[in-house]
């Protein structure tokens, strides 16, 4: 049984939970030719802003409904319907999300009805989906957002239908938060390779995956998923969710379309990919495809080579919980020990972790904890690397935001392959820390001639009583 | 805080925007807003001051991922890096439990990093639930005897340029005058010279910029006795009030400060830039003449003369290969002409420049440089910028990091120069920087790979 340490200091320090705001705009950003508006203060978009754009390099369309000293009082109803019919004439999207935050959420705003008077008064608009979604600030993580904006996509934007499997060679992936862009197309090439088309919601591979786009500029995410695509959801063969967090959303998509449900708390290491495979050949009534039985036996490689170095090392693990959860089954896989593990936020499935116990708290927490039991290595987000500077203790970067390295959301941690490579860098981590027994030389022996020595001078650690 | 509060602070006699019908800070329009909030520039005027203990009293999203967001360098305590937010819950909201958990929370923070001050900052939320901020503050410098000061910035109060004032006004109400300045360890000013003390504000040492003039500084004996903020330690902003001569630096959202410090303490103050070769010795020119010492003068005036002859040499190499180049420059208030001066001492043809945040005072000196025909954008749109790129074949688009993905993924070489930016372009040297950084982008064989056609494309 995991023990769920809760939260018990009134100062969060070097805080590692981003808002659930954020965590929606980020589902949106998947989304083709897409712009969120935050119903918040401009201040609200421009922080959310500048942390998406470092962590993905890659310009971020997004907006604000401005919410001022008037509005925060007398209410931001029409900032909402304004701001809609603005970003519509300026921007022309496809979709606007519309996730509150915790200042409009206090206001006390609703945003359902509020859209509805947008839809009375701008008919003109009518073609521009709108998806509102309540995320106030102080309840829930990035993770919780970001699944609360995708079924709040389905739920908006996928009809109620019985033609579940009318196209047999279609699947729907709901995509969890922990997924980069590079993972979703790891998993697309996997279903793909299946004989299967794969409708990917919301789809950050498409948008964020950090591409230089033929047009020069644009207001709008250019790629994502269509919105075509999201309302043929209901004819698909199967639904595959990938993360715990849209177990939720999974549920609306099977209740409003009869689509069949495969759920994966993730797409880590051997036995999460094996059960996306299995599930995959028997959606197809294909075989595997000899290549990713080649992958396949690579990480069947991978983890005996690794096993060596990783096997009962003390790792040391900060995230959300979805990410936990994922490396937690991987490293406990090639018998990795779980020794610190720090969550942003509760979440049930926390109890399933491979691990005696969770802290849910902030990087202050994490750093004082991994003092004491010194991991062999860290994963986390760039906020951990002066903790991993300060305890000199590698660090593996995983996670959000990723702000110091390039590449992040390119990476690849799923699938046969992800789980190769990240069991490599692991280990590659822990082997360039090795340390033997400090050399030692006996009182005895005799003195090394001029010439003999490389330089070393070996200290000696005992005499003879 | 109250509405009145605030209009009279919008209301800057010393600001020229304060003139005619165009505020400076005007209401932000839905679905057509770029930049920060209030709260946001209030961090972002007092962040930087090291050794302070910086709580954001709000949820989450006000914190949570920003903290140690900004490259302002430090010579030594690194506590303004260590992000701390009450990360306030919804029962901590229903329930009217904020005020009580910041107190427990400042608590917390004196008792875990002893800061030499806690600045507590309001956010849209706990300034809507009506914490109140003062009190708490009062109350828990009573009982644990640290400073605590109350940054009353919530975002919705308006834009970043009124956060910087208030972060000012906090200062100055709260801060500078509490502390006279320590005494000059003997032994370090040669014989006959004499120490001025004078100030900073505005200056945030971005990328550890003011690093390339400090020695200068030094060097003539003109001591900082406070800043706002740049590497600034709690103890030297309350020592403010004794400067002598105060400098605004590149900004006009903390005229304020400067205003009032020569209201209270009649200390004459001026506005200069350490952007460029003629404005980084204009900056040393004025303080020797504001502080009138015939000496100091005398020195400066040395200095400026080999530090120039210094800089024209190592800039000659570039000064080739930058002649006749054209920029597009998109950059705020005073840094619109002082940058334009810049570029144009390495022979860059400024082909137009942004005008958002000027006054028609640095309209005029714009006019000056560029010509009566200059282009200005009076917006950030970022379709008009690319498009003058192209008419004007420009080689390079100078902007802030809002800014960057306009180009790039235009395919427009791009150089950083607002406050995100990782290079320093301050003083002598970081003109030198500048040149080199131009260089790299502008030369940079990856260009032609961005916009030939792949083989198997007609273009």
């Amino acid at each position: 049984m995991v023990e769920i340490l809760k939260r018990t200091k009134a100062l969060s320090v070097r805080p590692l939970k981003s808002s659930p705001t954020i965590g929606a705009a980020l589902a949106f950003l998947g989304m083709d030719r897409a712009i969120p508006m935050l119903h918040g203060a401009q201040g609200c978009t421009a922080f959310a802003k500048v942390v998406l754009i470092q962590h993905f390099s890659d310009p971020i369309p997004m907006q604000t409904t401005a919410i001022d000293h008037t509005s925060a009082v007398m209410g931001a109803d029409e900032n909402v319907v304004e701001g809609l019919a603005r970003v519509c004439v300026d921007a022309e999207p496809a979709l606007i999300g519309l996730p509150t935050t915790g200042l409009t959420e206090t206001e006390g705003a609703d945003i359902q009805r509020t859209v509805r008077e947008f839809r009375a008064r701008y008919p003109q608009h009518a073609d521009v989906a709108v998806v509102p979604v309540s995320t106030p600030d102080y309840v829930g993580s990035m993770e919780s957002g970001f699944a609360a904006a995708t079924k709040a996509m389905i739920d908006v934007l996928v009809p109620e239908s019985d033609c579940s499997g009318r196209r047999a060679n279609t699947v729907n992936l709901l995509a969890g938060p922990s997924l980069t862009p590079g993972d979703i197309e790891e998993l697309r090439d996997l279903i793909a390779g299946f004989g299967l088309h794969a409708i990917v919601l919301p789809d950050l591979s498409g948008s964020l995956d950090g591409h230089l786009a033929p047009c020069d500029h644009s207001l709008v995410t250019t790629g994502g998923t269509r919105l075509e695509d999201v309302r043929a959801m209901g004819e698909a063969a199967a639904t595959l969710v990938i993360g715990s967090a849209l177990y939720g959303a999974a549920e609306l998509l099977a209740t409003k379309t009869g689509v069949p449900e495969y759920r994966f708390a993730h797409a880590m290491g051997l036995r999460g990919t094996d059960a996306i495979v299995a599930a995959l050949s028997e959606i197809s009534g294909r075989p595997v495809p000899s290549q990713v039985r080649r992958h396949r036996a690579r990480l069947q490689d991978a983890m005996m080579d690794s096993h060596f170095l990783l096997g009962t090392a003390p790792v040391g693990i900060s995230g959300d919980p979805e990410m936990l959860m994922a490396f937690g089954d991987l490293l406990a896989s090639v018998g990795a020990e779980l020794a610190v593990v720090v969550a942003s936020d509760f979440s049930p499935v926390l109890r399933t972790l491979p691990a005696d116990r969770v802290k849910i708290g902030d990087l202050e927490d994490f750093e004082a904890m991994a003092a004491v039991s010194r991991p062999a290595v860290l994963i986390g987000n760039s906020h951990l690397v002066s903790t991993a500077e300060e305890l000199d203790i590698p660090l593996l970067r995983a996670g959000f935001p990723l702000s110091d390295i390039l590449g992040g959301q390119q990476r690849v941690w799923v699938g046969y392959r992800g789980g190769c490579q990240t069991l490599f860098d692991l280990s590659n981590l822990v082997l360039a820390r090795h340390h033997g027994p400090a050399p030692y030389r006996s009182v005895f022996s005799s003195p090394d001639l001029p010439g003999d020595s490389h330089g070393q001078a070996i200290e000696t650690r005992g005499r003879p009583h | 805080m109250k509405q009145a509060a605030i209009a009279q602070l919008l209301d800057e006699p010393a600001c020229p925007h304060n003139k005619g019908s165009k505020s400076g800070c005007a209401r932000p329009v839905p679905g057509a807003t770029a930049g920060g909030c209030t709260f946001d520039g209030a961090q972002i005027a007092l962040l930087p001051i090291t050794d302070v203990a910086h709580i954001v009293h709000g949820p989450i999203g006000c914190a949570g991922v920003s903290w140690d967001n900004r490259g302002a360098g430090t010579t030594g305590a690194g506590l303004y890096r260590v992000g701390m937010t009450t990360d306030l819950t919804e029962q901590d909201i229903i329930m009217g439990r904020g005020e009580k958990r910041l107190f427990h929370a400042i608590k917390q923070a004196i008792d875990t990093y002893s800061p030499a001050a806690v600045f507590v900052y309001a956010t849209c939320v706990s300034a809507l639930i009506g914490d109140d901020l003062s009190a708490a503050c009062k109350a828990a410098e009573a009982r644990w005897g640290v400073p605590v000061v109350p940054v009353d910035a919530a975002g919705f109060y308006g834009t970043k340029n009124l956060g910087n004032r208030i972060a000012g006004e906090t200062m100055l109400r709260h801060v500078i005058g509490t502390r006279e300045p320590d005494p000059i360890p003997s032994g370090i000013v040669p014989e006959g010279v004499t120490v001025h003390d004078v100030a900073l504000v505005g200056e945030f040492n971005i990328a550890g910029e003011f690093w390339n003039v400090a020695p200068l500084f030094d060097e003539l004996g003109l001591r900082i006795v406070g800043k706002i903020s740049g590497d600034a330690r709690f103890r030297e902003v309350q020592a403010m009030h004794r400067s002598r001569c105060n400098m605004m630096v590149c900004s006009k959202s903390l005229l304020n400060v400067a205003r009032k410090l020569k209201d209270r303490y009649g200390t004459p103050w001026f506005e200069g830039s350490f952007y460029g070769v003629r404005d980084t010795s204009q900056a040393f020119r004025d303080f020797a003449r504001v502080l009138g010492d015939a000496d100091l003068i005398a020195r400066t005036e040395a200095m400026i003369a080999r530090e120039e002859a210094k800089v024209d040499a190592e800039l000659e190499p570039y000064r080739e290969r930058l002649r006749g180049r054209k920029a597009l420059l998109y950059t705020g208030g005073v840094k619109s002409w002082s940058v334009v001066s810049a570029l144009q001492d390495l022979g860059i043809e400024v082909v137009a420049t942004g005008v958002r945040k000027s006054t028609e005072e640095d309209k005029a000196r714009i006019r000056e440089l560029m010509g009566e025909n200059a282009v200005m954008l009076e917006n950030g749109n970022a379709r008009r910028m690319i498009d003058i790129c192209k008419t004007e074949n420009a080689d390079v688009m100078i902007a802030g990091g809002r800014n960057m993905y306009t180009a790039l993924k235009a395919r427009i070489p791009f150089l950083h120069i607002n406050q995100e930016r990782e290079y320093a372009y301050a003083g002598y040297a970081g003109m030198v920087e500048l040149a080199r950084r131009l260089v790299l982008t502008i030369e940079n064989p990856i260009w032609p790979a961005m916009r030939d056609p792949a083989p198997w494309e007609e273009d």
